[in-house]
């Protein structure tokens, strides 16, 4: 059957129409423009920065820059004390900020009641995250290292970037929890389940993927953090390991660790920066480069870890 | 204790008198007094906001997952005589006895298995054969055994949407419960899914007393041996279902059946 342009009141004018999607479509354009360029120079400046340090640091890319103590010899220092200590701590950090900070999302998303109390709490929480570190510095000197006569520790370092990273645990915690959607909450508690079994077999089992995020996003901002550790007290020049946390004889392990002096990795290398042989810059700019590299890692396992979770949980 | 009634049927449960209270303040409930038979269908019909999806979650106690809702009246559940409204009566006792069936298919996003196995488990049943057992009758009596049998450990989510329905019905009838509530239960599916879906209804029933929600005055015509409909928070009629639907009493039932309203 041959096709027929039926002609009727009301054929739209393409060209008009055209004309208005093009117009529309501009700006669809002129946003991506905008924030690839926005994007691109972020990047653009943060690979510049990480390639300086590269090649600034790359004489030092030698397996005993990693195994030695600093010394006061450039060429022989190297980061062994720092990546030690900057592991141990955060193992304290860990295992104090996170059973804590998921418990108390979970406390304010599903057990408190919403009233001007939990409002309060909610805008502490969010505050706290955007507190600068070295309050928390000056709060865990007079808390920790005098108050509690815990010194200037792997305990109090562990300890005050734990207060760093809880806000940022618990608020990843609730925006986890609140992504689960109400029907599948309701599906749980008609079948008989009490708040406490809904929380352990459906709320955790789904949000622990945002939950990992966060806390692995927590702990790189961890790693890099200066001024707190440096306001309690922490040593710049440490050419011993704390005692080890596992043994060979029972009972396996010891806490001695935790009182022990240390340094961590931003630590040395601000007293490498600070002096004024070239030779010493050298070493700085390497331990930034480890650093940043550190820091990437986590975050890009942090993302993949939350994409292979995803995967699995479809609403 | 058998309630005396007009139709001669056995009383499952009743709400007598029942207001519901939104936190809000708004009055979705108006003195609701209702009875659901048992080992029958009985549809809620009326138009949306009328209240019938509240008036059901009622019956499980739903709306105490919500701060601030208040009901007032009854919800009789026979024979013990126990007002499940009652804020001494536990509401996690009241949804062990009463499950539900949602508009939109809700599985846990956890193997089949454990979706079936879900009520049990969270009445304390871990023997793994007990286990094995009843999730197979459920799945059975929901229809669904012969299509997931063979791949029990899958995500619930790789069914299909008439499954996943199904899949929540063998939930909802793995704790063998007394009533079952379908809050529009095939409202997201197409035409042969609901066709399964309530030639199931219609088996169920032999084993339990069902309530159900319905938009589809076919589906309650259909299926349902009682027909309720509902106007503003307000029960205006109550009867079996071919009377409510050849031969109603109230003018507004004969608007609302007869498309004239709603």
């Amino acid at each position: 059957m041959a096709k027929k342009q039926i002609k009727s009141g009301n054929v739209t004018d393409l060209n008009e129409i055209r004309l208005l999607i093009k117009k529309h479509k501009k700006n669809d354009l002129i946003f991506a423009a905008t924030g690839m360029f926005v994007i691109a120079s972020l990047t653009i400046t943060l690979i510049i920065l990480f390639l300086d340090l590269v090649i600034d640091g790359y004489p030092r890319f030698t397996l005993d820059f990693f195994s030695n103590f600093p010394s006061r010899r450039a060429l022989r220092a190297g980061i062994l004390s720092a990546w030690v200590g900057s592991s141990l701590v955060l193992l304290v950090t860990f295992f104090v900020a996170v059973p804590l900070g998921i418990a108390a999302g979970i406390y304010l998303e599903e057990y408190a009641k919403k009233n001007w109390i939990s409002d309060l709490i909610e805008i502490n929480v969010s505050n706290l995250a955007g507190v600068p570190s070295i309050i928390y510095g000056l709060l865990a000197l007079g808390l920790f290292v005098y108050s509690f006569g815990l010194g200037s520790s792997i305990l109090t370092a562990g300890l005050t970037l734990a207060l760093l990273m809880l806000p940022i645990v618990i608020v990843s915690t609730r925006e986890s929890i609140r992504a689960i959607p109400v029907h599948i909450r309701e599906a749980a508690f008609a079948v008989g389940a009490t708040k406490w079994q809904v929380v352990l077999h459906h709320v955790l089992q789904y949000s622990y993927g945002g939950i990992l995020t966060g806390v692995i996003i927590g702990m790189a901002r961890a790693i890099g953090e200066t001024a707190p550790v440096i306001t309690i007290g922490a040593l710049t020049f440490i050419a011993f390991l704390p005692p080890s946390p596992v043994t060979v004889s029972p009972p396996f392990l010891n806490l001695d660790w935790l009182q022990a002096a240390f340094t961590v990795l931003p630590i040395q290398m601000f007293n490498w920066i600070s002096r004024p042989q070239h030779a010493f810059h050298v070493n700085a700019a390497a331990t930034g480069a480890v650093i940043i590299l550190l820091t990437a890692l986590m975050n890009g396992f942090a993302i993949r870890l939350r994409y292979k979770i995803r995967k699995k949980i479809k609403w | 204790m058998v309630t005396p009634n007009i139709h001669n049927e056995i009383v499952k449960a009743e709400s007598k008198n029942l207001d519901f209270y939104y936190a809000d303040g708004t009055k979705a409930l108006k003195d609701v007094s209702l009875p659901v038979y048992e080992n029958k269908i009985t549809a809620l019909i009326g138009p949306s906001g009328c209240g019938k999806s509240t008036f059901l979650r009622s019956f499980n106690r739903m709306h105490d997952l919500y701060p601030g809702n208040r009901y007032d009246g009854q919800i009789i559940l026979h024979p013990d005589d126990t007002n499940i409204l009652d804020d001494k009566v536990d509401p996690i006792e009241v949804r062990m006895r009463i499950s539900m069936v949602f508009q939109k298919p809700n599985p846990f996003p956890k193997s089949i298995y454990e979706n079936v196995a879900y009520g049990l488990r969270v009445r304390g049943e871990s023997n793994p054969r007990t286990l094995d057992d009843k999730v197979e009758e459920a799945l059975k009596g929901a229809s669904l055994w012969n299509e997931v049998k063979d791949r029990l450990q899958d995500l619930a989510f790789n069914l299909s949407g008439g499954q996943q329905q199904r899949l929540c019905i063998a939930r909802a009838l793995a704790t063998e419960p007394e009533i079952m509530l379908f809050d529009e239960p095939t409202s997201a599916l197409d035409p042969i899914a609901t066709v399964n879906i309530e030639e199931l209804m219609s088996g169920l029933k032999e084993k339990l007393s069902i309530l159900i929600v319905t938009h589809n005055m076919q589906q309650a015509a259909r299926i349902s041996d009682y027909t309720a409909y509902m106007y503003l928070g307000e029960l205006i009629e109550h009867d079996e279902t071919n009377k409510i639907f050849t031969n109603p009493s109230k003018k507004e039932t004969e608007d609302y059946i007869t498309g004239k309203f709603g």
